[in-house]
């Protein structure tokens, strides 16, 4: 096997750039990502057999359950070509594979000179895979294109590989054929990486320059950076400096992955590997971020830095208003290892005490949620998310809002919302559908291509806050689950937006306000007034029930007056179980909240704003307490 | 003090498909035995039971159940024969029997009054066949008006009629023709029920499978208001949320549930009140005849009242009766949540009292809720 042995294998700090293949795999979801790097630890020998289990590099549970990859990892491959015979390291930088994290993303693919493009062959690219090729593709990275799953019977190894030579320019033979199953092919691809991506360039002699590609919060250790090597040396117990806040630290470890963390001597050119400093929190050791050493600092930063910014809000709320301190260090402590949340305490009348927290995008909230939840044993509420807006006042002072509940009442002359270009990929039966569901969200058709015979890529530009209203489910569940979306942020634009108050007995309640466009005010105070009615239990008065835009009412409804709420026997047993009743809905009655005079159970709030898995949640909290 | 002695009779020939009470059919529980078998043993049970209780005297005996009038008069005689030996009855001592208006005769009725019977309540329920066939009820509409008029020549003084409201199916023209039926027949007492589904009933299931459909609040609610002004047109007057009677004809036994006095259950899943202590009897007949016989007391649990318990349980009891709640019980925020109710034209201040109108009534819970709470 052309497998080397650790102890054999060059070794960091010592390794000739010339031997060192930075790469990584652009893939969707499902495409077998995860299976194919379990291969080559598997192929390669750093992992044994007997240690081997299955995505092997997913380190949290959420990872393996959804199959997905939050964090990048590092992992250097000791690799022995059968073309050459040659020594080589092969350092496989895994990337998460998400819209909401494309600039992760680019800063691992800035991290690699190779991309492996890894296709299913059952199933043909999707339009993250293909927004994370083009951005390979921005990158210079040599692209090696890799039909996965050879194995299935439903393959279509032929006309995907046409569809892929179209897409990135080269021929359909080109394309490798594996299976990351049984291992077909891996040894191959191994040595089609040495040969076809170039090896990492560097000075060696110049000030040290590594760019951080990730960054995880550790609780034994601190923050552990993923770094690639530039210029110059990493060395442990050395001065180093973060170029964009020229913080200095003590580099207390540097290592390679293999795939468990090692300490080694340094890092040099072109490697890439992990160093320890000591910091608790991740913002102080950013993404994007360059390292250098404090002694012999260099002047020009790598680049591509960008602050994290957050796209999406919703307000989380614990279940039980108890947990509220619970759910404060629970944040704290999820945003050491998350440059990208930011929360900010947010008091609701109908919700209590909780946070508003900016998301990069739908993904990433809900796994900040699960996690909340699933870490620290929080039940949650989370209020239907919104995008940012930036409203212009007719005296010109400029009003940011990130919960409806702020847009500002006086004279508004202008509110622009964020754009996002989107790519949609679906087999060409579906353009129609596509396109309605497109347009009836305010997009502008940007273009279409046919990417092979029957499958297009649509471009649209949308409203963000389309996106964020259940636009992926729609797409799906009319496309039969065959459209893929991506989309990347394209700057604010002005639209014709208007907040809609809900009001109860003339009251507004802050939570049900949203901001939408104008043409859509009118059916969502239908809906949300018809939902409350519903939802709502009637009073020992009628209780109007109204949707407004400022001062007009554009819609209308009423709970009628409660006639019955009695039981009709009391005897014997009959007033133990009436008193214990009673003592039950003492209990309940906490949860009710005075909207005014109207009491409103949390249930209604959480109904009328919440997700149908948020119902469901509170329904068997509600049980459970019984 | 006094006691008051409930009688439970679990026995029904057929259960009924809305019914939960603890009630079986005598071949449920013994295979082959005759009914006057298993009625013998079940009350020399229940005499082994008296044995546990206070000694006070008597003001009321009630038999329910089940199906009283299943059993023969000597039977249910012994234990009212035990009670007067024991503990004396009052001199108005008022005894009733809960009755099958199909499972009476004269003769039956006249050994009743002899073992010393005095009141009677007729499960009578509706007057209409396609309600009483949803309720699953065997006995002809026609045999309660028999009944009635058979008891009175018998010598009860007085006689008693249930309903049940709110049957799937049935309209408020119906229930009408209900009402306007018993009362039309020669009775003292109307108690009338909204008919609730029991979880694990027949009627339950048939519901959860959409084959009956419950009415809407409304139409109850209607429907109680509809029962309440007839009743007060023909002199019979509420005093309880579900009871209404012509002027001394209250069901003493269940005002003394109400007014929170001593009362002793006797038979399985009976449940007594004496002094702050609430407790219960095993469920089944067939468990609780052999602690009884065994020696062992036939109580599954029990619950000491908090002083909060006991006041909450007043003012539930109490704001359903005709005298209402007395003010000077309540605290100020309780008047102020009441003032509110009284300005929807809920309840009614008086003086010293806090009363609810009928449409009050048909929300006492909600009312006590927000008092209590």
């Amino acid at each position: 096997m052309p497998a080397i042995s650790l102890a054999k294998a060059p070794q960091p700090a010592a390794t000739n750039p010339a031997q060192i293949r930075n790469f990584c795999i652009i893939a969707h979801i499902d495409h077998g990502k995860s299976t194919l790097a379990d291969r080559m630890l598997g192929i390669t020998e750093v992992v044994e057999a007997r240690n081997m289990r299955a995505q092997y590099l997913d380190r949290m549970d959420i990872e393996r359950e959804r199959g997905i990859t939050i964090k990048s990892q590092a992992v250097r491959l000791p690799w022995r070509s059968s073309i050459d015979g040659q020594e080589y390291i092969l350092n496989m930088i895994d990337t998460p594979g998400h819209v909401d994290f494309t600039y992760e993303v680019s800063r691992s693919l800035a991290a690699c000179e190779g991309a492996v493009l890894l296709v299913d062959c059952a199933q043909g690219i999707e339009a993250q895979t293909l927004a994370n090729l083009y951005l390979a593709m921005e990158n210079n990275l040599t692209i090696i294109p890799v039909l996965n799953k050879i194995d299935l019977p439903n393959a279509q190894p032929e006309k995907f590989a046409a569809e892929l030579a179209k897409l990135i320019g080269c021929q359909p033979e080109d394309c490798l054929r594996v299976s990351g199953k049984t291992g077909d092919g891996v040894a191959d691809l191994l040595d089609q990486i040495v040969a076809q991506i170039p090896a990492p360039v560097g000075d060696a002699n110049a000030p040290a320059r590594a760019l951080i590609f990730d960054s995880v919060y550790d609780s034994y250790r601190g923050v552990v950076t993923y770094v690639r090597v530039v210029d110059g040396h990493l060395s442990p117990r050395e001065q180093i400096q973060m170029f964009s806040t020229g913080v200095r630290h003590e580099a207390l470890e540097v290592g390679v992955i293999s795939p468990e963390p090692l300490a080694s001597k340094g890092l040099g050119v072109g490697e890439v590997g992990y160093l320890i400093t000591g910091v608790k929190d991740v913002r102080q050791s950013r993404v994007g971020d360059t390292i250098t050493t404090y002694n012999n600092p260099t002047k020009s930063a790598l680049s591509g830095y960008k602050d994290p910014k957050p796209m999406v809000f919703s307000g989380l709320f614990p279940l039980d208003g108890a947990d509220f301190p619970i759910l404060r260090e629970a944040l704290d402590k999820l945003q050491l290892n998350d440059a990208a949340l930011v929360y900010e305490p947010e008091s609701s009348a109908a919700l209590g005490f909780g946070f508003r927290c900016g998301f990069l995008g739908l993904l990433h909230m809900e796994i900040v949620r699960e996690r909340l939840e699933r870490e620290h044993k929080l039940n949650l509420i989370s209020t239907a998310p919104n995008v940012v807006y930036n409203v212009t006042m007719d005296d010109g002072k400029e009003v940011r809002v990130t919960n409806p509940s702020e847009f500002p009442d006086g004279k508004v002359a202008a509110v622009f919302e964020p754009i996002v270009k989107s790519t949609i990929l679906a087999p060409a039966e579906f353009i129609g559908t596509i396109m309605e569901l497109c347009q009836d969200r305010r997009g502008t058709l940007l273009g279409m291509d046919y990417i092979s015979e029957d499958r297009v890529e649509i471009r649209y530009d949308l409203p963000l806050a389309e996106i964020v209203f259940d636009f992926f489910d729609q797409l799906k569940s009319r496309t039969k689950g065959y459209a893929s979306l991506d989309y990347e942020e394209k700057g604010d634009a002005e639209g014709n937006l208007v907040k809609v108050d809900i009001l109860l007995q003339g009251e507004a309640v802050d939570a049900f306000s949203a901001i939408v466009h104008r043409d859509k005010a009118y059916a969502y105070g239908v809906m949300m007034t018809g939902k409350l009615r519903e939802l709502i239990p009637r009073q020992q008065f009628e209780v109007p029930i109204q949707a407004a835009i400022g001062a007009r009412i554009i819609a209308r409804e009423s709970i009628r007056a409660i006639r019955k709420d009695v039981l009709a026997k009391c005897y014997g047993g009959d007033i133990s179980r009436k008193r214990k009743l009673l003592e039950k809905q003492k209990e309940g009655k906490k949860r009710m909240k005075m909207v005014g005079r109207v009491e409103v159970p949390q249930e209604a709030f959480v109904a009328a704003l919440a997700t149908d898995a948020d119902i469901e949640k509170v329904k068997a909290a509600r049980k459970a307490g019984q | 003090m006094t006691l008051s002695f409930y009688v439970h009779i679990p026995y029904c020939i057929k259960r009924c498909g809305y019914c939960d009470f603890n009630t079986y059919t005598p071949s449920e529980l013994q295979d082959g035995a005759t009914l006057e078998i298993v009625s013998s043993d079940y009350i020399d049970a229940v005499l082994q039971e008296l044995a546990a209780a206070p000694t006070d005297p008597v003001p009321t005996i009630f038999f329910g159940g089940g199906t009283p009038s299943l059993l023969p008069a000597h039977d249910l005689g012994r234990v009212i024969t035990a009670i007067k030996a024991r503990n004396s009855l009052t001199p108005d001592c008022e005894i009733t029997l809960e009755a099958n208006p199909d499972s009476v005769t004269a003769e039956k009725l006249a050994e009743y009054l002899q073992v010393g019977f005095n009141r009677i309540s007729f499960g009578m329920q509706s007057a209409k066949p396609h309600v009483l066939a949803v309720l699953d009820r065997t006995h002809n509409p026609v045999n309660v008006e028999k009944a009635i008029t058979m008891a009175r020549a018998a010598g009860f003084k007085s006689i008693s009629v249930d309903l049940i409201y709110g049957t799937p199916g049935e309209s408020l023209e119906d229930w009408r023709e209900t009402v306007e039926n018993a009362l039309s027949l020669d009775i003292d007492h109307i108690s009338a029920y909204a008919l609730i589904v029991e979880t694990g009933t027949k009627l339950a299931a048939q519901i959860k499978r959409g084959d009956l459909t419950m009415p809407n609040d409304d139409l109850m609610a209607d429907m109680y208001l509809l029962v309440d002004q007839m009743c007060e047109a023909k002199g019979l007057t509420w005093y309880e949320l579900s009871n209404w009677s012509k002027p001394g004809h209250q069901c003493r036994h269940n005002i003394a549930y109400w007014e929170n006095k001593n009362w002793w259950g006797l038979g399985p899943g009976a449940h007594s009140h004496i002094d702050a202590k609430r407790f219960w009897n095993v469920k089944h007949p067939t468990t609780y005849k052999q602690k009884v016989f065994a020696g062992e007391t036939p109580i599954l649990d029990c619950e000491q009242l908090t002083a909060e318990q006991i006041k909450d349980e007043s003012i539930l009891l109490g704001i359903r009766m005709r005298e209402g709640l007395q003010i000077e019980l309540l605290e100020p925020h309780q008047l102020e949540v009441l003032a509110l109710y009284r300005d929807n034209g809920f309840i009614e201040l008086q003086a010293d009292r806090v009363i609810l109108s009928p449409a009050g009534r048909l929300i006492a819970d909600r009312i006590v809720r927000e008092i209590t709470i």
